[in-house]
């Protein structure tokens, strides 16, 4: 597990999408988006390899927390956005 | 309700169904037992947590570190299940929960999720303009409340444990239990006293 609760990190700007048939959970409204690590929620198959019925390495995943008004350049300052990210689609911010 | 099921993907369903049997990815009795499981929860199963949590503080605690332990507790079986996480609104937070990518919902606690919470525009608009979706619910969040909307995008499901409303003092957990809706347990509404 690479990072602990309060970790700031990045989600990668990445779109696995542009090459080839894939199976993402990283929502595309927070690729490239700075957040903190709420906290580790354990290990789960990597779905990305589930999806296509490959062996699937099991991957931590964390709860992560996004400022929310800052996604999308609209909302209330002090709200916040939590979301279940998979340890390869963060990065150290 | 939802529109009724298209002809053609009823024949989708049934090749897609007779692939997976063929392939020995599941059997009729599995489809049959998670269809029963389904159909036999509801929300009530979720506000019976609720309720406890609000008059057991060891439950609570167990609600809050392990939901799926605390689903146990209350006679649901979590086997193959994926994990409950349950998020705690305070005086200063409210939860609300989203699946923008599909419909993840918290089925063993709540049975099948509603038409609107696996619409478009629901799973859109809950990102990107959570305090206008709960507008359009009649739900006013006090003053100073923070929104945090909570995106269940992978193999946990998630379920609001709302504030007990005030005017509640001294009732017992059924009594509870009653007030509690599924709306107060994906956080799109707030639970009141009669």
């Amino acid at each position: 597990m690479r990072f602990a609760a309060g970790a700031e990190v990045r989600v990668k700007r990445d779109f696995p999408e542009l090459h080839g048939p894939c199976h993402i959970r990283t929502p595309h409204y927070l690729r490239g988006r700075p957040g903190r690590v709420e906290r580790p929620l354990g290990s789960f198959p990597n779905p990305e390899d589930l999806a296509f019925g490959r062996p699937a390495a099991r991957v931590p995943l964390y709860h992560v927390r996004f400022d929310q008004p800052a996604l999308f350049n609209e909302g209330q300052s002090g709200d916040t956005l939590l979301v279940e990210i998979f340890e390869h689609w963060l990065e150290e911010a | 309700m939802a529109a009724p099921p298209r002809a053609e993907s009823l024949v989708l369903l049934e090749r897609f169904v007779t692939a997976l049997k063929a392939k020995g990815v599941v059997t009729e009795a599995e489809i049959e037992t998670q269809i029963t499981r389904t159909d036999r929860a509801s929300p009530e199963i979720g506000a019976r947590m609720v309720a406890r949590a609000w008059t057991d503080p060891a439950y609570r605690a167990l609600l809050l570190s392990n939901g799926s332990a605390a689903a146990e507790a209350e006679g649901v079986s979590m086997a193959g299940m994926p994990p409950l996480g349950v998020l705690e609104d305070t005086e200063t937070l409210h939860h609300l929960v989203v699946c923008t990518l599909c419909s993840c919902y918290p089925r063993a606690v709540l049975g099948y999720p509603p038409h609107w919470y696996k619409s478009a525009a629901y799973r859109a608009r809950a990102v990107r303009d959570p305090r206008g979706v709960l507008a359009e619910w009649g739900t006013v969040l006090p003053a100073g409340m923070e929104v945090r909307v909570v995106d269940s995008t992978a193999d946990y499901r998630w379920m609001v444990l709302p504030r007990r409303p005030a005017g509640t003092e001294g009732w017992d957990a059924q009594r509870l239990a009653a007030i509690v809706t599924r709306d107060h347990l994906v956080g799109v509404a707030l639970p009141r006293t009669p």
